[in-house]
């Protein structure tokens, strides 16, 4: 067998997550309507203000139209087939977590999230979201101490309407795209984040979301906003089943940073990918920006996104605040026939804002990965800086790698800089860590994580190993 | 240094290869054996380079006849990492350069792939920098080497110098050094034989494949081989070595000629 078939093989492991747990459900009727959005308002509890900002976003989907420009084909999604909102029975939250479901807590362990007293991460506070509910968050107490708030996106709507409130629908309003507009209107669960002035978070905080269902969207919410001279590092992962039917996963994140105030932000993303004739796969449908509305303020995403059938997202940055920061740093690794068109934007509206972004896209199989950016100096951000690095890497002959970078710029003092490559792995390299004694899995591997390693030095301490293993387990298998 | 009782550690047997469409190998014959230093010399062309990429495993060549054995065991139905594990190492011509790998990392890896298939304990991080430091005198190269990716943006000199720190490290029994000498200056030159002489024991053997004798001034070769057209057309002393510098390779191509002559 050649090389360059071999790698092949080596890309195409099997998914680890794929298990369904076996838990009652209540489930709505399929397809959505008002009704629909009413009904899960309703079973939510929520106050009017909640029901009328889901209503007015539904009716502004109504308007709206599918976007086509992104690099992907998939079918035409039928979205009165699909169930809005599924909950695991007995949900009503729980006193502690020793109520909680087992199954639930043995999926998160067997996921590798252990969220009981005894076994769960020392420093890292994470908030389980199971279908479309938050079933558990660890370290509450601990960080209200602190005047940290960080619970589930449904019990702060119930504890602290006012904050939500006032910054919901403030960063991605609900008639940006359509799937904000979607999400807006049926959104179930997600994260809520709130660090007040001048608190430094004193743990990782982080959220897994796990699909279980088969025919079911999931359409989470996660709000971030830290005061003046707060501080957070935030993190979250994603796994779901291995279903043969696609599911519909069209996320809304809002981070607002106000004066000296710095949010960063990472994704481990792994949603199932479909099978390696692209039948099944998660289609992810994301919207995430993040606001520097104070000054000095900094706003950094990271994204490792090695899973979905189709993605579609870009972590964005409006740069508000003078000297306001913005970061994003990306590995997407498409394989088989995943599709990625992934990127971010950096809108830069103060004056000597900067931002930084380093992409790096590995294709494999005969995936499509498209990097798409846009950078967007306005006529108030003087001295304002950008530095942008989008590098691809091709494994195998049948992928792709696009690159679509824009840039607008309307003031004269302002500097832009662009740097791109594409490499791809070669048989000479291959064979000079072969001729060391190295496997060639393993030559393979150090050679995708010698790539990104830019990136993975961006994650938090706990996760970076977490994140290297991940894309050496999606590069492991049989060689031929 | 010859021993005739010394073990046989390489032997090749008629061993044809090609690459593509196309023979290069035509039949090489030659045994090495523990102690020896053996240098084939021949123009651009006649094989040489394919040999010794042969013997690393390369994918591109193809064998098609022949044998070759390493200390007793069947070498072509290894894979290329094997082979570097049981103690063959290959000093490439051009090595190439690895973005993002660190070459600390790479070196610990590999030294504990070979250290694992020899029964010994793998290196932690601490242990092996004290390995690799002091191997590092042996080529006389810079630590911050050490922390670069792998031969990336190294001179010419220094990636050859990396070459030999890598044979300082695996501690191969037969080491074959692929023009070593292109693109040195005589200070790395010098240098980079200096090592090779220095890792030279009764137990190892080295194959050196090279275009001048000048590297041969440097180490002194037991046997030299000239190879023509994919066969190893004349074998002698290092004085054979002296006698091409002398008088070019076209006595060779006479040699060839009156061959094909022969055959016609």
């Amino acid at each position: 067998m050649s090389n360059a078939q071999a790698v092949g093989d080596l890309v195409s492991q099997p998914y680890k997550y794929g298990f369904v747990t076996d838990i009652e459900t209540e489930k709505i009727a399929k397809g959505l309507s008002e009704d629909v959005v009413r009904l899960i308002s309703s079973k939510k509890d929520e106050p009017s203000f909640l029901l009328d900002f889901r209503l007015r976003a539904y009716r502004q989907w109504l308007q709206m139209q599918e976007p086509d420009w992104a690099r992907l084909g998939y079918p035409q999604i039928d979205y009165q087939d699909i169930i809005y909102y599924a909950a695991p029975k007995r949900q009503e939250k729980k006193a502690s977590l020793d109520e909680v479901d087992p199954k639930l807590l043995e999926t998160f362990d067997k996921l590798g999230i252990p969220l009981s007293e005894q076994k769960r991460l020392s420093n890292v506070a994470v908030d389980a979201v199971f279908d479309s509910v938050s079933i558990a968050t660890t370290y509450k107490e601990k960080l209200a101490e602190h005047g940290v708030i960080f619970c589930s996106i449904s019990e702060a709507v119930k504890e602290h309407p006012e904050l939500i409130e006032r910054y919901l629908g403030t960063v991605v309003p609900s008639n940006d795209n359509y799937f904000s507009a979607l999400n807006s209107a049926v959104f179930s669960d997600g994260s809520f984040v709130f660090i007040p002035k001048g608190v430094e978070c004193p743990m990782e905080l982080s959220t897994y979301f796990r699909i279980n269902s088969g025919d079911t969207g999931q359409f989470e919410r996660t709000l971030i906003v830290a005061e003046e001279g707060a501080s957070v590092s935030y993190l979250e992962g994603c796994t779901a089943p291995m279903f043969d039917t696609n599911q519909l996963h069209a996320a809304v994140v809002e981070l607002v940073a106000l004066d000296d105030a710095s949010i960063k932000y990472s994704t481990v993303q792994n949603w199932y990918a479909g099978d390696e004739n692209g039948v099944g796969g998660i289609y992810n449908f994301v919207t995430k920006r993040g606001q520097c509305r104070g000054e000095r303020s900094k706003i950094s995403w990271t994204q490792v996104e090695t899973g979905s059938s189709i993605t579609w997202k870009y972590p964005s940055c409006v740069l508000q605040g003078a000297d306001s920061v913005g970061e994003f740093y990306s590995v997407a690794l498409t394989n088989n026939c995943q599709q990625a068109d992934t990127g971010t934007k950096m809108i830069h509206v103060g004056p000597r804002t900067r931002s930084t972004i380093v992409s790096k896209g590995i294709s494999a199989g005969r995936s499509a990965n498209s990097y798409r950016g846009l950078v967007q100096i306005g006529p108030k951000a003087a001295g304002a800086k950008n530095y942008s690095q989008c590098d691809s890497m091709l494994i195998g002959d049948q992928a792709a790698a696009n690159t679509y970078p824009y840039i607008r710029s309307q003031q004269p003092q302002a500097a832009v800089e662009h740097e791109a490559s594409t490499c791809r792995i070669s048989e000479d390299q291959l064979f000079y860590l072969q001729s060391r004694g190295i496997g060639f899995e393993e030559a393979v591997s150090m050679m995708v994580s010698g790539f990104c390693r830019d990136v993975f030095n961006q994650l938090p301490m706990e996760f970076a190993a977490e994140a290297d293993k991940l894309l050496a387990l999606k590069l492991e298998g049989s060689v031929g | 240094m010859i021993r005739p009782d010394a073990p046989v550690l390489l032997e090749i047997r008629d061993l044809h290869a090609r690459v593509e469409d196309k023979e290069i190998l035509k039949g090489v014959n030659l045994t090495i054996r523990a102690g020896e230093v053996h240098a084939v010399m021949g123009r651009n062309g006649s094989g040489k380079s394919t040999l010794s990429k042969v013997l690393a495993g390369h994918p591109a060549y193809t064998v098609t006849g022949g044998s070759v054995h390493y200390r007793g065991e069947n070498l072509l139905d290894l894979d290329p990492e094997k082979r570097a594990r049981i103690g063959v190492f290959l000093g490439f011509q051009y090595p190439v350069e690895i973005p993002g790998v660190s070459n600390l990392e790479f070196l610990r890896v590999a030294t504990n792939a070979r250290r694992t298939e020899q029964g010994h304990e793998e290196l932690d991080t601490f242990a092996f920098e004290d390995l690799v430091r002091e191997r590092l005198k042996v080529v006389q190269m810079d630590p911050a080497f050490l922390d670069r990716s792998v031969n990336e943006g190294f001179s010419g000199g220094e990636k050859k110098r990396n070459e030999i720190l890598q044979m300082a490290l695996l501690e191969p029994l037969v080491a074959i050094l692929d023009e070593t000498d292109s693109g040195l200056d005589i200070d790395a030159l010098r240098i980079v034989a200096a090592g090779v002489n220095q890792l030279a024991t009764a137990e190892n053997a080295t194959l050196l494949i090279t275009h001048y004798q000048r590297l041969l001034d440097a180490i002194t070769p037991d046997y030299v081989h000239v190879m023509a057209a994919g066969r190893i057309l004349r074998t002698g002393g290092k004085e054979l070595a002296l006698e091409l510098e002398e008088r070019g390779y076209d006595w060779v191509d006479q040699e060839l000629a009156a061959l094909a002559g022969e055959v016609a």
